[in-house]
């Protein structure tokens, strides 16, 4: 049985999850990364996709992130998201509604830098239309 | 003197209003709860970026590099007023008292020398403030189609707000809003957002030497400073509306309260007077009756 620690997943209108768990599978902009019990205290940005959660129960939980970033002590986890939703929720409207918005933002920005980092967010979030269920 | 029918009028619209204000104290109140409910489910975030951005800040206050929005452009001329007030007035001093804080900041900085801008949020500040800087004013945004105020509305005004400060168009932002303390009591409150300033950043340097960024502290620094400006915002907006809908609440208590008060001073003239011509009446009588 892997230890427990506490993770917090919040969004700026409210705190979507508090509990025990094992294990998360957090979508970090280097990469996918597991955390588990007494990881180095790390800090790393996210970019939008799927957060796995394994409670201490058994259950496993997932939630859609759209950026953000994750604090990470050897003790906890805190998830600060941009937004989120339980996966349940998150529908293939809401995240087309997400696409067409940005489409329309990167149309009309001027920095390049400011561009280059939507079209990062789109491919995020085309790459996660293909993992929802329909 | 007001006649018998006058008064009786005079009575029946007051009451009119009470039931009014009666009715606008009640959906103040649950929506006063809906609000300060709203209020609260934020705090945990903002609570945890301020922790997260006071470390990293106070690791790199020696930085030469830091982003601008942390160390400010080192300039002090150009100030941005961002005015965040109600949508709507019947809020007894809530509109003003955020208003005044802002017109005395705004005047003293001009008396200084120095060129204020401002940004309105909100129909009622802007009606007001347009009247003494209109040249001031350089962008308004309202949330009156808005029945839920979420964290997009919030960022809508912090894209704003960035897009001035890239553009190199202003060196100071100051926040104005209602801080939320009691039903009976909301305090107008400004609150410098850039250069950010964090309440205690002494307390998170210890802890930031242990952490590994990814990808790297600058780039993290850089991506967190624009969100948290957005934080703050949607932060002072919903204390905002909570302040609005307990101001309003007590506005109305007060207005309900006059208007018993003043049904009751209608109500005993009302009496006398219909007292009085009675007797008026009986005396008529009897003095006729006499002379015969």
């Amino acid at each position: 049985m892997a230890n427990a620690f506490d993770f917090e997943l919040v969004s700026p209108e409210r705190l979507l999850l508090s509990e025990k768990v094992t294990e998360v599978v957090i979508p970090a902009t280097l990469g996918e990364m597991t955390v588990l019990a007494n990881h180095a205290p790390t800090m790393t940005t996210i970019k939008s996709g799927l957060v796995t959660v394994r409670l201490a129960s058994g259950q496993v939980a997932k939630y859609v992130v759209f950026g953000g970033f994750a604090d990470i002590l050897p003790t906890g986890c805190t998830l600060l998201a941009e937004s989120a939703v339980p996966e349940s929720e998150a529908s293939r409207d809401l995240l087309d509604k997400k696409i067409k918005d940005l489409r329309s933002e990167i149309d009309n920005t001027l920095s390049d830098d400011h561009r280059t980092k939507l079209e990062h967010m789109l491919a995020d979030l085309t790459h996660l239309g293909g993992t929802l269920p329909a | 003197m007001p006649s018998l029918k006058d008064l009786k009028n005079r009575i029946a619209s007051v009451k009119a209003t009470q039931k009014i204000t009666k009715a606008m104290k009640m959906v103040a109140a649950a929506k006063l709860r809906r609000a300060q409910e709203a209020a609260e489910a934020a705090r945990p975030y903002a609570e945890r970026m301020n922790r997260v951005l006071a470390s990293l800040s106070a690791a790199n206050a020696e930085n030469a590099e830091a982003p601008l929005l942390l160390k400010g452009t080192g300039k002090n001329q150009v100030h941005l007023l961002i005015v965040a007030t109600g949508e709507r007035g019947l809020a007894g001093g809530f509109n003003s008292s955020i208003i005044r804080m802002a017109r005395d900041h705004a005047l003293k900085l001009i008396s200084e020398g120095k060129t204020v801008k401002i940004l309105t949020v909100g129909r009622k500040g802007n009606d007001i403030l347009r009247r003494t800087f209109r040249e001031n004013i350089v962008d308004y945004v309202t949330f009156r189609e808005v029945k839920q105020l979420g964290f997009v509305n919030a960022n809508e005004v912090a894209q704003k707000v960035l897009a001035l400060f890239n553009a190199g168009e202003f060196d100071v932002a100051t926040l104005f809003y209602a801080r939320f303390q009691s039903v009976i009591s909301q305090v107008a409150t400004a609150q410098q957002i850039i250069p950010a300033k964090f309440e205690d950043a002494a307390a998170g340097s210890s802890a930031s030497a242990l952490y590994e960024y990814e990808p790297g502290e600058q780039e993290i620094l850089e991506d967190l400073l624009p969100r948290n400006i957005a934080v703050q915002i949607f932060r002072a907006l919903l204390e905002n509306n909570a302040s609005f809908y307990g101001a309003q609440m007590s506005a109305m208590d007060n207005a309900t309260r006059n208007a018993g008060e003043m049904i009751n001073k209608l109500t005993l003239s009302y009496n006398r007077q219909r007292q009085a011509q009675i007797t008026k009446e009986l005396i008529e009588i009897i003095s006729g009756a006499e002379a015969l």
